[in-house]
């Protein structure tokens, strides 16, 4: 079990630079397989940063490289992609939305 | 020999800046003004080259594959068509016409951005207003769950921030900003004030905001992680200022409440007009996602999740919507246009594409491209195709053609299938 935090995702400039570049291009991939933390949570999780943190909510689990955001305690980041669809459920609670921010996640070193 | 052309309009975001420069050498864009960082990306790494269309991953010719289209159309009894944000609305209109010869489902990636804020429009109403009156007359902005620095990096500039306007002489001076947020961002260190609301917490402070501005107290140190004391102080500007605007964003949309949220914050800027002019513009993400809900509301009455399964537009968010059709594996058939669900969408949604036979019209590759069994490479509105897109605040923006590359357009390729299906 790891500990429990909570995930949003979300759009970055990088993420979408990488975007027209190509969804195979490694700056593509560079932008959105990464995961923002805050500082002390990575500190309580002893994740060094650039670490690889396992991230798992009930959806999927994906390992990322871990850097410290501008975060509060209890929030994670995961830039909008690949990465951040495995963590995202389908439930849209009639909406057609599904929950990409405010999902219940679990992180632990991998 | 190059060319300079002005006046190009960039369909990355919702701002669909039209002030860009591009020279042009050849059949290339060989410079570009004025762009951001991502409109240049999209000016500069696009490839007009034309290709020819594959069916299962081999060259084609157009004929076969428009075939194997409607073929995989016709057979299919549940097909989705979906997409249209980066297309323009002279496709968007062929969309809805094969959507309707179909009795196919037709959803936008609204669905999966702002579909939640028209289900609020259409519960509460919107008091909004234009961009340019944005920047001639707004002197208190406030950005909520929306991170303008990177998801539309001209704004502040163009028309939120910075700009000097007939009644905003001054430009920044003359404008107070706030930033909501559950962060700190990029925005947010360039606001007056930033509220850090905790996660999930929008509608409470929405609530307490609108309990404020109807003259109650609230017995709480602080609501959703904010201090009282602030909220207050928020009101008393809202109420006092002589133009108020607030943008929103997926901080909401995608959030716990979602449509909740939206009709919350909708509802506080219409009672806010009781003391000043106020309005609020949705930060539409995708260059012409705006111009979807337009075409698919006038043609349908409805802006997106829209089924012509019982040969009338029946509408239905969480039923028609795109991730719910996936999820549950009812679409037999998929048509994307210029969109990448396989990209963007959950996981468990996506993989449904895999296993039926799913068409794309892309200019780019895609993801969804490399999962589709027939591609067609068509022309992008405002750079081999010209078309109409409409900015975030619903204003419709011409769209150049710059190149000639003879790619065909997404209208053309849509009018061959639409003649094509039984």
């Amino acid at each position: 079990m790891g500990e429990p935090l909570t995930l949003i995702t979300g759009r970055t400039r990088e993420q979408a630079i990488g975007m027209h570049k190509g969804k195979t291009s490694p700056e593509y991939r560079q932008a959105t397989a990464r995961v923002e933390m805050n500082a002390d949570d990575m500190a309580h999780l002893g994740i060094q940063e650039g670490g690889i943190v396992r991230l798992r909510t009930a959806a999927g689990e994906v390992d990322l490289s871990a850097q410290a955001g501008t975060l509060p305690r209890g929030l994670v980041f995961v830039p909008l992609g690949a990465s951040a669809n495995l963590l995202v459920g389908t439930e849209t609670q009639g909406t057609g939305m599904p929950s990409f921010k405010g999902v219940p996640v679990t992180a632990e070193p991998a | 020999m190059s060319t300079t052309i002005e006046h190009v309009a960039c369909t990355f975001c919702g701002c669909v800046c039209d002030d860009i420069v591009v020279e042009i050498e050849g059949s290339r864009i060989a410079g570009v003004r004025r762009a951001c960082a991502v409109g240049r990306g999209v000016l500069d790494e696009y490839d007009p080259e034309v290709r020819r269309p594959t069916l299962r991953g081999r060259e084609v010719e157009w004929e076969a594959a428009i075939e194997a289209a409607a073929s995989i159309l016709d057979r299919a009894d549940s097909p989705l068509i979906y997409g249209l944000s980066s297309s323009a609305v002279e496709a968007q209109r062929k969309a809805v016409e094969l959507a309707d010869r179909l009795g196919a489902v037709i959803d936008t990636t609204s669905s999966v951005c702002h579909g939640p804020t028209g289900l609020a429009m259409q519960a509460v109403g919107e008091a909004t207003c234009t961009l340019g009156e944005v920047r001639d007359r707004a002197d208190l902005i406030v950005f909520w769950g929306c991170n303008p620095a990177a998801s539309h990096p001209r704004h502040f500039g163009r028309f939120s921030l910075t700009p000097k306007g007939t009644h905003t002489p001054n430009g920044r001076k003359d404008r107070t900003v706030f930033v909501v947020d559950v962060r700190p961002t990029g925005s947010s260190k360039q606001a007056d004030h930033f509220l850090q609301v905790d996660v999930g917490a929008d509608y409470e402070v929405l609530t307490a905001l609108r309990s404020l501005v109807k003259g109650n107290d609230l017995a709480h140190g602080s609501i959703g992680g904010i201090p009282v004391s602030q909220l207050k102080d928020l009101v008393e500007r809202m109420k006092a200022c002589r133009y108020g605007v607030v943008f929103m964003g997926m901080g909401l949309t995608m959030s716990r409440g979602r449509h909740l949220n939206v009709g919350e914050l909708f509802s506080l800027v219409t009672e806010l007009n009781d003391y000043a002019r106020f309005s609020v513009i949705p930060m539409r993400g995708h260059g012409n996602v705006a111009g979807a809900d337009q075409v698919l509301t006038w043609s349908t009455g409805y802006p997106f999740a829209v089924s012509f399964a019982r040969g009338y537009p029946q509408y239905g968010p969480g039923e028609f919507t795109a991730v719910d059709v996936l999820a549950r594996g009812e679409a037999d058939a998929a048509l994307i246009i210029a969109s990448d669900p396989a990209a963007h969408f959950p996981r468990r949604a996506a993989e449904h594409l895999e296993r039926i036979p799913t068409i794309v019209l892309d200019p780019s590759e895609s993801l969804t491209a490399g999962i589709a069994q027939v591609v067609f490479p068509t022309a992008s509105y405002g750079l081999d195709a010209a078309g109409t897109a409409y900015r975030m605040d619903n204003v419709p923006i011409p769209l150049r053609r710059l190149l000639t590359s003879g790619r065909p357009t997404d209208e053309e390729v849509l009018d061959r299938i639409i003649e094509a299906v039984k």
